[in-house]
C-alpha cells in the first residue's frame, strides 16, 4: 500500500534558522497520524509546508505519489487536502452555515450567467449544498448554530465549525492544527470522539496536538519532532517508552 | 418590519420597486425628475462598487475613471463617429471590463493602503489622459453628447413624447429608464451575492486564508468582482453622458471617485439598499446646501470621517440594527 502523504528530506529555512531540517515521513491512508513536539519544534511550519502556505527550501512532498511542492492552497484543496488552523480562520462576516457551505466551494458548478439570472440549476445545487452543510454541522455538534452569525459563536463552537468546513469538500485528508487548544476537558473529550468518527468514515487525519492524553488515545502513528528534526516515530506505545522523547519533554 | 424588509432579498427589491413607482407622485417639476434620474445613475454605479468594496472587501479609489471612460466612449463614438448609442455603450462596457481585467490582475495582489494607492493612480491616469487628449475629448472644456436613441426614440430631457395616447416629457422617460435599470442592477447584484460566487467573494473579505484552503482561487474572484463593478460604472457613465448631454473630465476625476466611495461607506458597506440611500443623500446634499458650494468637498470629507467614527457599518445597517433592538425591547416589555 502506497502512502497518502510522503515527505522526503523536507527543509525550510527562515533566514539562517532552519525551522524544518531534513524531515522525512509518510502517512498511510486511513490513519490518524499525530505530530507532536515541544513548543517551537516546527509543527505548524510543517503544516504550512504541506498545505502550500509556505514553499519548502528543499525536499519533496507527495500526495498520492504526485509532487505537490509549489502548489497553492486552493490547488491542494482540489486534490483533496483540507486543513484547520491553530489561529482559527473563520469568515466572521458570514453565518455559521455559510462558512460550512463555503467549504463545498469546489463541488459547486456555477458560472456567472446562471448566477446573475438565478437559474433553477443553481438553486438546486445550493439546496443540496445547504443540506450537506446542515448534516455536517450536526455531525460536528454545531447543529444549534445554523443561522448564527459566526462572530457571535463561542470559541469551542468555532473550532468545531472550522472542522466542519474542512470536511465539507469530502477531502481525502484533513490536517487539524491544535484542535483541542483552549478547550476544556469536556470539549476535548467530545473532540476526541469527533476525530475518531472522522477517521472511521475513511478520511485520513493528520493532527498537531499538545494534549498528550488525546494524542496517545486516538493516534495510529505518532511523529515526534524537535528543533525541526525527527526525534522519533512509531505507535503510541513505542513513543511513550522512547527515552529521547522523554528527555525532550522533561528536559535533561 | 423595516428590518426584515431590508434583510430579505426579495422584499428589499420589492421595497425599492415600490419607491421607484410611487416617487413621481411627489414630483412637481422636471427638475425633480432630473435629480431622481441622476440619483438612479449614481446609485446603480455604487451598487456595483459595493460588490467590490462592501462584499469582497477590496478598495477602489479610482472608480470614477471607469465611469468617465464609459461616458467618453459613448460621447466620442456617438458624437464624432456617429455610432448608435445603445450598441456603443455595450461595446464601451466590454472594453472597460477588459481594461479592468488587465489592470486588476497585477494590482489586486496588493492589499490595504497599497491597493488604495494603485487604484488612485489608475483613476488619475484615466482622468489626465481624458484631459490631455483634447483632439478627441475636447480637453478640460468637455464635449457635447448626442441624446440617447432607444427603440427609435431620441431620448432628450427637453422633448415631449406621446406614448399610448399619453404625453410624456423627456425627463419622465429618463426617470423610468434609469429607475428600471436601477432595479435591474440591484436584482443582478443580489443574485450575485446570494450564490456560491457571492459566498466566495465574501470569504475573500472574511478570511483570505480560509478562502484559499477551501479551494477559492482568491485572485480570480477579486478580479472578477473588479471587472463587474467596472462594467456597472462604465454603463452608468455612458447613460450619464447621454442624460447630461455634455461631459467634462471632472466626471472621471479623483473627487468623483471619493464621492462614490463615500456613498458606499455612508450608506453601509455590504448593504445594497444602504448604498442607494448613500447615493440619495450625497446627491441631494449639495443641492440643499448650494450656498456653501465652496465647502462641498470639505463636507464630504467630514461626512466620511464622522461615518467611520460613529457608524462604521453605515447608515442603513446601523438604523436597521437600532430598530431591531428597539422592537426586541418592546416585545420584552410586553411579555
Amino acid at each position: 500500500m502506497s502512502a497518502l502523504i510522503d515527505v522526503r528530506g523536507l527543509d525550510k529555512a527562515f533566514g539562517g534558522v532552519h525551522a524544518i531540517e531534513g524531515l522525512s515521513f509518510s502517512v498511510e491512508a486511513g490513519q490518524i497520524y499525530s505530530v507532536i513536539g515541544p513548543n517551537g519544534a516546527g509543527k505548524t511550519t510543517l503544516f504550512n509546508l504541506i498545505t502550500g502556505l509556505y514553499t519548502p527550501t528543499a525536499g519533496e512532498i507527495q500526495l498520492e505519489g504526485k509532487s505537490v511542492v509549489g502548489l497553492a492552497p486552493n490547488q491542494l484543496a482540489e486534490l483533496g487536502m483540507c486543513r484547520t488552523f491553530q489561529q482559527m480562520q473563520i469568515c466572521m462576516n458570514m453565518t455559521a452555515l455559510e462558512n460550512v457551505m463555503l467549504g463545498r466551494h469546489l463541488q459547486l458548478k456555477s458560472n456567472l450567467l446562471t448566477t446573475l439570472l438565478r437559474l433553477p440549476s443553481l438553486l438546486k445545487d445550493e439546496e443540496d449544498c445547504r443540506d450537506h452543510a446542515v448534516e455536517l454541522m450536526k455531525f460536528v455538534g454545531c447543529g444549534d448554530y445554523l443561522e448564527t452569525q459566526a462572530s457571535a459563536m463561542s470559541y469551542g463552537a468555532l473550532k468545531r465549525l472550522e472542522i466542519a468546513r474542512a470536511l465539507a469538500a469530502n477531502p481525502k485528508v484533513v490536517l487539524l492544527d491544535e484542535p483541542a487548544a483552549g478547550l476544556n476537558a469536556v470539549e476535548s473529550a467530545e473532540l476526541e470522539e469527533l476525530i475518531k468518527k472522522i477517521a472511521a468514515q475513511g478520511t485520513t487525519v493528520v493532527l498537531v496536538e499538545h494534549d498528550m492524553k488525546m494524542v496517545m488515545g486516538i493516534s495510529d502513528h505518532i511523529l515526534v519532532i524537535n528543533y525541526g528534526r525527527k526525534l522519533a516515530e512509531g505507535t503510541p506505545e513505542e513513543i511513550r517508552n522512547n527515552p529521547d522523547v522523554i528527555a525532550a519533554y522533561l528536559g535533561g | 418590519m423595516l428590518n426584515s424588509l431590508i434583510k430579505n432579498r426579495l422584499s428589499g427589491l420589492l421595497l425599492l420597486t415600490v419607491i421607484v413607482f410611487i416617487l413621481p407622485a411627489f414630483f412637481s417639476n422636471p427638475f425633480h425628475y432630473d435629480m431622481a434620474t441622476q440619483i438612479a445613475i449614481f446609485a446603480t454605479t455604487v451598487v456595483g462598487l459595493n460588490l467590490l468594496v462592501g462584499f469582497a472587501g477590496q478598495i477602489s479609489l479610482g472608480h470614477a475613471g471607469f465611469f468617465g471612460l464609459g461616458a467618453y466612449f459613448s460621447a466620442v463614438m456617438t458624437g464624432t463617429y456617429g455610432w448608435s448609442p445603445v450598441p456603443t455603450l455595450l461595446v464601451g462596457a466590454a472594453l472597460v471590463g477588459l481594461l479592468a481585467y488587465v489592470v486588476g490582475r497585477p494590482i489586486l495582489k496588493l492589499k490595504g493602503y497599497y491597493l488604495s494607492m494603485a487604484t488612485l493612480a489608475m483613476g488619475f491616469i484615466i482622468a489626465i489622459t481624458i484631459n490631455n487628449e483634447g483632439w478627441l475629448t475636447g480637453g478640460p472644456d468637455g464635449m457635447p453628447v448626442p441624446s440617447l436613441s432607444l427603440f427609435g426614440w431620441e431620448l432628450s430631457t427637453f422633448s415631449v413624447y406621446s406614448f399610448l395616447g399619453m404625453e410624456i416629457s423627456g425627463s419622465l422617460a429618463w426617470y423610468w429608464l434609469m429607475g428600471v435599470l436601477l432595479i435591474l442592477g440591484v436584482w443582478l447584484a443580489q443574485n450575485l451575492i446570494d450564490s456560491p460566487i457571492g459566498r466566495a467573494l465574501r470569504s475573500v473579505h472574511g478570511s483570505e486564508v480560509a478562502a484559499s484552503v477551501v479551494g477559492v482561487d482568491t485572485a480570480k474572484f477579486k478580479n472578477l468582482v473588479f471587472v463587474i463593478s467596472a462594467v456597472y460604472a462604465s454603463l452608468m457613465g455612458s447613460f450619464y453622458a447621454h442624460f447630461q448631454g455634455f461631459i467634462t473630465p471632472d466626471s472621471a476625476g479623483f473627487m468623483e471617485s471619493i464621492i462614490f466611495v463615500t456613498m458606499v461607506v455612508l450608506g453601509g458597506m455590504g448593504s445594497t439598499l444602504g448604498v442607494i440611500l448613500g447615493a440619495v443623500i450625497l446627491t441631494l446634499l449639495p443641492q440643499l446646501l448650494a450656498d456653501f458650494h465652496d465647502y462641498e468637498m470639505m463636507m464630504f470629507g467630514l461626512i466620511l470621517m464622522l461615518t467611520m467614527i460613529f457608524m462604521p457599518k453605515g447608515l442603513l445597517p446601523t438604523l436597521s440594527r437600532w430598530l431591531g433592538e428597539k422592537m426586541h425591547k418592546q416585545a420584552e416589555d410586553k411579555a
